[in-house]
């Protein structure tokens, strides 16, 4: 999927050398600290950046602004809080994507109905603003958004990121099992050890724009690359879980 | 001239019918512009020639009084904005053809001929330059002659700012008679009167036919050097227009010519400047016509209130409209594009900085006066709270909520329509409400340039120094200010998306 990209801002840079590849059906997650370049991975797969040097694919096609409207059209993409217009309801941002390929008005409504239910979202809810709900509540908005087209791929950036504790392990559960449902192709960043640990058939570790370990989070744990990863994995149990990365 | 003859009223009503019938009255040519400047006698003529003209019925009147100074009513003269205005020969010879030796209407007629301009015969009175000091200063420093003021340098002058310029004014009247005075300020020529009855200014420059003369107790000295040029009395007018309404023509000056001496003149402007009457009376009265009673003219003051407060409305409404449909735009292009957007935005805050009244007046030679030129300035000078604030308002809409539109893969149109500009609907409606409520009041000035609204009767207070009129225009304006801001208050609970409040 991301072969040999280097990205950078300003001098150092934000990618260095990066290669992974996804497996399609499966969850991965990419796992680092702030600043470790995770997000930027996900910015250039959806062509919201472009890399510096390499190249990064999605089902083979190489992502570049001629592709880029073609290839989001397979891809959902959820951030953290949800990143919902506040202007409109839960149902219209979760309508958008539908309404900008002009299906007609009774298959949105059944479409986002089927959401709600996936997502265990209360109907009523659907008639409010972002800010009338909680963040749980956006943050299910925000996946529905992003599956309302049912995209093969789903990229989440921090999705449970804003959430306290509890309810960030309630939507942990919740996405696992989702996954799983909906057999798609899944990128998740994150810099929470549990969350990679619960969700990712595969991890790759991040630091510093550098790839530091690529497996199952049993490769990370029992074989280290590193001294870094067991540092990583064992630092965090002292975080916070509620802390906010930046990405 | 106190009636009309039978026989005239006759051709009036014949002519009229005639006109009708050929449907000339309906034509935007059917229409005589009178102009006037900015003081009380140039309106009190500038009423009654509209008020011949109307008479006549061979053209409609459009009043396009209050034009200001000498250089800006000519012009609009010159350029075909107004057709006729009161002038006097002196100005003529001295200040615009700058030939003080054309005396007579006749040589200034010959003179005039080449660029399309005709003037009357005089009208039977002089309006020329005077100082003036209060009667009793004048008997105490005995002071008869202009030349005796030269025996009293500590005396304090306030002139108009005309008259401290022109050649044929303070600095020529000072080189003949070798004055020197202690103080020689500009100030208003209203307020100056003020300043003299009250002993703050001891010599002012007064119109020998000023209303307030005789009834502030001034005395007016002796020129006795013959310094000051005559100033009679004349209608300048576009040859065009006689030639084509020239039974009019001929009206206007068999009805004025000869007709007015300087006590009446002077008698007609104090009667507007210090009885409060009403212009359109005052001229009423000359022409012998009914003298509208008091019931009547409240009733009439109520009309011509409602009629500029549509005027306003319509400056006010149609400008912030203009400066919506490009300022909006203008505000896009500047938060797509950042750096034609910096460039444009400067531009329309240069356009800000120029005074509303500099703006105004540079609209007289590109599109004449009246409505259309006032529209386009109001518009200029409306148009940077919109489009800045919409500028402002796109630029601070969250990235990540602009990158998502596109990862929805909205279109451009349906990402602006629908995300950016709701999302910056806050910012762009504060901009709109700003340009509306700033607009109600720099709408006022539009008044300056003939285009109407509140203004006019400020102008007109300003000129006949009557407070009650200037605030019949300020108060108005002041109460349509604070409507629109109420009027914005609920336009806001409409137009920004409930989600953002």
């Amino acid at each position: 999927m991301v072969d040999e990209v280097t990205k950078r801002f300003g001098a150092a840079p934000a990618l260095d050398a990066v290669s992974l590849e996804v497996r399609p059906g499966a969850t991965h997650v990419l796992l680092g600290s702030s600043g470790s370049g995770k997000s930027t991975v996900l910015r250039l797969v959806l062509g919201l950046t472009w890399p510096d040097a390499g190249s990064v694919r999605v089902d083979g096609t190489l992502v570049e602004p001629a592709t880029r409207d073609g290839l989001l059209a397979r891809m959902g993409y959820v951030v953290q809080d949800g990143g919902l217009y506040p202007h409109l309801t839960a149902f219209d941002n979760v309508a958008l994507a539908a309404e900008a390929q002009r299906w007609p008005r009774a298959r949105i409504a059944a479409r986002v109905g089927e959401l709600a239910d996936l997502t265990g979202l209360d109907g009523d809810m659907l008639r409010r603003y972002p800010r009338e709900l909680s963040g749980g509540q956006r943050q299910r908005v925000g996946l529905m958004r992003a599956l309302m087209l049912d995209p093969p791929i789903l990229l989440l950036d921090e999705p449970l990121g804003a959430l306290d504790p509890i309810v960030r392990a309630e939507l942990q559960e919740q996405l696992g099992r989702l996954f799983a449902r909906l057999a798609k192709t899944v990128v998740l960043v994150t810099h929470d050890i549990r969350e990679a640990a619960r969700l990712g058939h595969t991890i790759t570790l991040l630091t510093a724009g550098r790839v530091v370990q690529h497996g199952t989070f049993a490769d990370l744990a029992e074989r280290p690359a590193s001294p870094f990863v067991t540092q990583f994995l064992t630092a965090q149990t002292l975080e916070s879980p509620g802390a906010r990365p930046g990405g | 001239m106190r009636a009309l003859p039978r026989s005239t009223l006759g051709g009036v009503a014949l002519g009229a019918l005639l006109m009708s019938a050929a449907g000339v009255g309906a034509a935007p040519d059917g229409v005589i512009r009178v102009g006037s400047k900015s003081f009380t006698e140039s309106y009190i003529l500038a009423e009654v020639a509209a008020q011949i003209i109307e008479q006549v019925g061979e053209a409609r009147a459009e009043r396009r009084v209050g034009l200001g100074g000498t250089g800006l009513t000519y012009r609009a003269l010159e350029s075909g904005a107004i057709d006729l205005y009161p002038e006097y020969t002196g100005t003529l010879a001295r200040v615009l053809l700058k030939d003080g030796s054309l005396e007579t209407p006749e040589a200034i007629r010959e003179r005039l001929a080449p660029s399309g301009l005709t003037l009357s015969g005089s009208l039977g009175f002089a309006n020329t330059y005077a100082l003036a000091v209060r009667a009793d200063t004048a008997e105490r420093l005995g002071l008869r002659t202009i030349g005796d003021l030269a025996r009293h340098p500590e005396l304090r002058a306030a002139f108009s700012s005309g008259f401290l310029e022109r050649e044929d004014g303070w600095p020529g009247l000072r080189a003949r008679y070798g004055l020197t005075l202690a103080r020689t300020d500009v100030m208003e020529h209203a307020l100056t009167y003020r300043a003299i009855a009250s002993g703050q200014v001891d010599v002012m420059d007064v119109f020998s036919t000023d209303g307030q003369l005789e009834r502030l107790k001034l005395r007016l000295l002796d020129d006795d050097r013959r310094f000051f040029p005559d100033y009679s009395a004349v209608l300048l007018a576009r040859r065009e227009m006689t030639e084509r309404y020239p039974r009019t023509w001929a009206r206007l000056r068999g009805a004025l010519e000869g007709r007015l001496d300087g006590a009446r003149m002077a008698r007609l402007n104090a009667m507007a400047d210090l009885d409060g009457r009403r212009v359109s009376e005052v001229a009423a009265v000359f022409l012998g016509g009914a003298d509208p009673a008091g019931a009547g003219r409240h009733r009439e003051m109520l009309a011509e209130l409602a009629a500029l407060t549509v005027d306003h409305l319509v400056l006010v409404l149609i400008s912030v409209g203009v400066a919506i449909v490009l300022g909006l735009p203008m505000g896009i292009v500047a938060a797509r594009y950042r750096r034609v957007g910096q460039l444009e935005l400067s531009a329309i805050a240069m356009l800000q900085t120029v005074p509303a009244l500099a703006l105004l007046m540079f609209m007289i030679p590109l599109f004449g006066i009246g409505q259309g030129p006032a529209l386009v300035a109001l518009s200029l000078y409306a148009l940077l709270p919109i489009a800045r604030n919409t500028y402002a308002g796109l630029i601070a809409i969250d990235r990540t909520l602009l990158e998502i539109a596109g990862v929805l893969r909205l279109a451009a149109l349906r990402r602006l329509l629908r995300i950016e500009l709701p999302l910056a609907a806050i910012a762009i409606m504060a901009g709109i409400k700003t340009a509306a409520v700033t607009t109600v009041g720099t709408a006022t000035l539009a008044a300056f340039i003939g285009g109407g609204g509140y203004g006019a009767l400020i102008v007109r207070g300003l000129a006949l120094d009557d407070t009650a009129t200037i605030l019949a225009g300020a108060a108005p304006a002041a109460a349509m200010a604070l409507a629109f801001h109420a009027l914005f208050e609920i336009l806001d609970r409409l137009v920004v998306p409930r989600g953002l409040r």
